[in-house]
């Protein structure tokens, strides 16, 4: 019972990072209607990026955050006008198909740079534990936690509360009426696109923290971050965190209660489920027949 | 005879009332114009006879039959064919192929034959010749102008026999002389017995044509009659300015 | 020019046929067979993403999946190497395609976008499978395939490139007759405007569902003759993410629609790939250059090699002929109706009554080009 106690927490705690990874692409998707497909790879940028601070400059991983983030923000736009914007026609496959190769390079740069030994990022906080009621609980899990809380109340107040968010959220409706009300449809992508980036770069260095990683490990994670916002409904911020969380869950309970083996298979077969019972996910709105 | 009726619609969008029990009944062998302000529901009215919205309550009749909230395609292949306001042609085909898309097969071993059968190209091409549009035949239809993409959904409704046909503002961007042609082509295709139910804001257009108009207002029917009726009738002109 | 495009055809197949006997440098034949495999997978590929406009980032599934099937018959059946193993061919292609309906059944109940990310996950999903079903696919130490001793040098490689001729033939025939028939015109309608093609009586759920077996059904035959060729296989071999974006790409590259486009992008990409996996593999080079080549692809001939050149072609000959552009104002002339409209034809007068306008071209305005 104590090991399905010490799952669900670390399902909640590990939940909370890959919804910082995944709310990235899902306001990507809701705003822009693109399926950021190199996400994956950008997060373990995002890893490396912390790696390379904290093992040649010393910077603590965290405030490492300080300049990762908004050099990936940065990056993201400059992606999003170089390699998006210039797509007019079927957006939605042809940038996929981009940020396919896109993802394709940047792997291999990484490989080239790094090569393909695993690596895990180091701090005080990733060796050291904790005592929680009888088992064992890494820092790190809990600070990783507690960044993703801190970020996406930070996303949160910005989409909901500013006025920026309100251009974002209307450029999410209506993409066309909002245009006509003044606002800047394509500043609003490409910032958002950036932020996206910049969340995938958080997400990179709490997962390279928990993690050992190399390049390859993108693949691993573009699969569970697509499933998990398929699952809570593509677009959708609140949708992308339940699901996050639910579904790290689920998949560390039934590894300690089945197997490990077969977690990630659960993973992956809950959203099957979803697909069938509720195909637009669970906050995610139907398809509406067009006129 | 009715032909085509609906009883007491009802149908709402979030807080909208679009249709509020509304009833009409189409004539078989008339053109009937329906008109009212923007806001009235006409085009709601149209989509749920036609199957892309469901109806919150109420009943649509098709000769005789019930076809309340039947999908678009059983309606059409019953014999009620549509066109919309902004023109839906497949653009990336060609102008014959989109006549194709809509003939009907109704077996298996005509799901793989080829699309192009004598039987159904000589009538395409009829077809194509009925609207004009015979010399552009191999063309994208994504290419033509937003008049003749009007005549090519006309066309390729036809060419599945409909025994009415809801246009939904026919006239919208149209120019006069395109507009006569039209007219004639509706009026001839009547004399052949089709029916049809007019959407349309030009009035000329509409008083011109129908025999029969309707007056919606608000989501129902307030008015009725012949043209003449319906332009004296001091209830649908309070409609048309008090709004 | 029919009979143009039919003799140009026979004579590439002729071509193709004598290739290997001409060409006997084993390396030359391997990637030659490669390039066939892929091609076929991208000609049913096609089919699916090409005619209804469905991308599928996620089919290379069926090709591990036949792939396992070819290995498993022959494994659990003590087939040996040699011709018998070509005969599975058809029956490993079935069962990727049966496996394929339930699972294109779900993935084809949302629209376009999400659809791409559903089959995404269904590839990891099955790969996962492969790993963690110890039992029947091995796990990651993978199953070997018969190997066939008595086919020595560089013979060894021409059954294998035959049968993926043929396959690939039979893959563009059927691909062919899809085009020309009222299934493939209800796809290519789908591609267009899905609600109005149902709207007008198509049938999409059935057409969309077939097209993805169809596609799974080639794929998972060119997994099965992939299988045997390279003689063991393994999750991350055969499920391998780059196979499936490579034959996306060939297929954008060459055309997407088009029946030869997939086979000529499939002409260029693979033996690309080949070399470059064989010259960079070892640091990422070939990632980075074919990630380059994908993106350059995508930016400059988004519509693929052969649609492009058809364009360029068109504009040539209009150019040449100088069409006028400038059609009739409205001119129209009020034809005969066409007898079957709904009346009958007992001794009345065909034609309507006419009224002649100014200009007898065309009806409508000019067309914009």
């Amino acid at each position: 019972m104590g090991l399905i106690i010490e799952a669900i927490v670390t399902g909640i705690l590990t939940g909370g990072v890959y919804a910082l990874m995944s709310s990235g692409l899902t306001l990507i998707f809701g705003v822009m209607d693109i399926i950021n497909i190199a996400q994956g790879i950008l997060v373990i940028l995002g890893a490396y990026l912390s790696f390379v601070l904290q093992q040649h400059f010393h910077i603590d991983l965290f405030l490492g955050l300080l300049i990762t983030m908004p050099v990936m923000f940065g990056f993201g736009v400059l992606l999003e006008f170089v390699f998006i914007r210039p797509l007019k026609r079927d957006r939605t496959m042809l940038s996929l198909l981009v940020m396919y190769g896109l993802a394709l390079v940047i792997e291999g740069v990484l490989n080239l740079i790094f090569s393909a030994d695993l690596v895990q990022l180091q701090g005080w906080y990733t060796t050291a534990s904790f005592n929680v009621g009888g088992f064992y609980l890494s820092y790190i899990y809990v600070f990783g936690f507690l960044l993703a809380v801190v970020l996406l109340a930070g996303l949160y107040w910005l989409v909901y509360r500013t006025k920026f968010g309100f251009s974002l959220r209307a450029s999410m409706q209506n993409r066309v009426a909002a245009e006509l009300i003044g606002i800047d449809v394509e500043r609003i992508s490409a910032i958002t696109f950036g932020i996206g980036i910049a969340l995938a770069a958080a997400g990179g260095m709490a997962f390279g923290a928990t993690n050992a990683f190399d390049a390859a490990s993108s693949y691993d994670l573009i699969s569970r971050v697509l499933a998990i916002i398929i699952f809570g409904g593509m677009g959708s911020l609140s949708g992308a965190l339940i699901a996050s969380v639910g579904m790290l869950v689920v998949e560390d309970v039934t590894s300690v209660v089945w197997s490990p083996v077969w977690a990630s298979t659960v993973f992956f077969i809950l959203l099957v489920i979803i697909l069938v019972v509720r195909p637009q996910g669970l906050l995610g709105q139907a398809e509406v027949r067009k006129q | 005879m009715s032909l085509l009726e609906t009883q007491d619609v009802t149908k709402a969008f979030g807080g909208i009332q679009a249709l509020n029990s509304c009833s009409i009944s189409v004539e078989q062998g008339s053109i009937t114009g329906l008109i009212g302000p923007n806001g009235s529901g006409k085009t709601t009215l149209f989509n749920v006879m036609t199957g892309y919205e469901r109806v919150d309550g109420g009943q649509i009749r098709f000769e005789g039959r019930t076809i309340t909230n039947a999908s678009p395609d059983k309606v059409f292949r019953l014999g009620m064919g549509r066109t919309f306001q902004l023109t839906r042609v497949f653009p990336r085909l060609t102008v014959l192929e989109n006549m194709h898309v809509a003939a009907q097969r109704n077996d298996l071993k005509g799901l793989f034959s080829r699309w192009s059968s004598t039987h159904e190209q000589q009538r395409a091409l009829e077809l194509l010749d009925f609207v004009g549009l015979t010399k552009h035949k191999n063309l994208p239809a994504g290419n033509l102008s937003y008049g003749q993409k009007k005549l090519l959904e006309f066309a390729f409704i036809l060419i599945a026999e409909p025994r009415v046909i809801l246009l939904d503002e026919p006239a919208g961007g149209v120019n006069p002389t395109m507009l006569n042609y039209l007219t004639s082509r509706i009026r001839a295709l009547n004399e052949r017995g089709v029916t049809f139910l007019i959407v349309e804001h030009n009035m000329e257009f509409v008083m011109g044509l129908c025999s029969r108009i309707m007056v919606m207002h608000r989501g129902t029917k307030i008015a009725e009659g012949t043209p003449v009726e319906v332009r004296a009738n001091p209830a649908v002109l309070e409609a048309y300015l008090g709004d | 020019m029919k009979i143009l495009k039919m003799v140009g055809v026979l004579v590439l197949l002729a071509c193709a046929i004598i290739f290997p006997q001409v060409f006997t440098d084993p390396t030359v034949t391997t990637i030659a067979v490669f390039t066939l495999i892929f091609a076929a997978v991208a000609t049913g590929w096609n089919i699916l993403g090409g005619y209804s406009g469905y991308i599928s980032l996620g089919h290379i599934a069926y090709f591990g999946i036949g792939a396992y099937a070819m290995a498993l018959f022959c494994l659990h059946w003590n087939i040996p190497g040699g011709y018998e193993p070509f005969l599975l061919v058809p029956l490993t292609a079935l069962i990727a395609a049966v496996v394929s309906i339930p699972l294109g059944w779900i993935a084809l109940r949302v629209r376009r976008h999400t659809f791409i990310v559903i089959t995404i996950a269904m590839f990891f999903i099955i790969q996962l499978l492969a790993y963690n079903l110890i039992w029947l696919t091995n796990g990651s130490t993978g199953l070997g395939l018969p190997i066939p001793t008595d086919w020595g040098g560089y013979f060894f490689n021409y059954p294998f490139y035959y049968a993926a001729l043929i396959l690939l033939v039979i893959a563009v025939l059927v691909s062919w007759w899809i085009r020309n028939s009222k299934f493939g015109l209800g796809l290519l309608a789908i591609r267009d405007d899905e609600d109005r093609a149902l709207g007008l009586g198509v049938k999409t759920v059935a057409s969309k569902l077939a097209a993805f077996a169809i596609a799974a059904f080639f794929a998972g035959a060119a997994g099965a003759i992939y299988a045997y060729f390279v003689e063991s296989i393994y999750p991350a071999t055969i499920f391998d993410p780059n196979f499936d974006v490579a034959v996306v790409l060939m297929v954008f590259l060459g055309g997407l629609g088009t029946i030869s486009g997939p086979i000529l992008g499939a002409l260029i990409m693979e033996p690309l790939q080949q070399y470059l996996n064989l010259q960079y593999g070892e640091n990422g080079y070939n990632l980075i250059i074919l990630g380059g080549i994908f993106l350059l692809v995508m930016l400059i001939l988004p519509r693929g090699i052969l649609p492009t050149l058809g364009d360029l072609w068109r504009k040539y000959r209009a150019m040449r002929e100088q069409d006028t552009a400038v059609q009739a104002e409205e001119g129209m002339v009020i034809t005969a109706l066409p007898g079957r409209v709904g009346r009958s034809t007992a001794g009345r007068d065909e034609s309507a009554p006419t009224a002649i306008a100014p200009n007898q071209n065309e009806p409508g305005e000019g067309i914009n080009v």
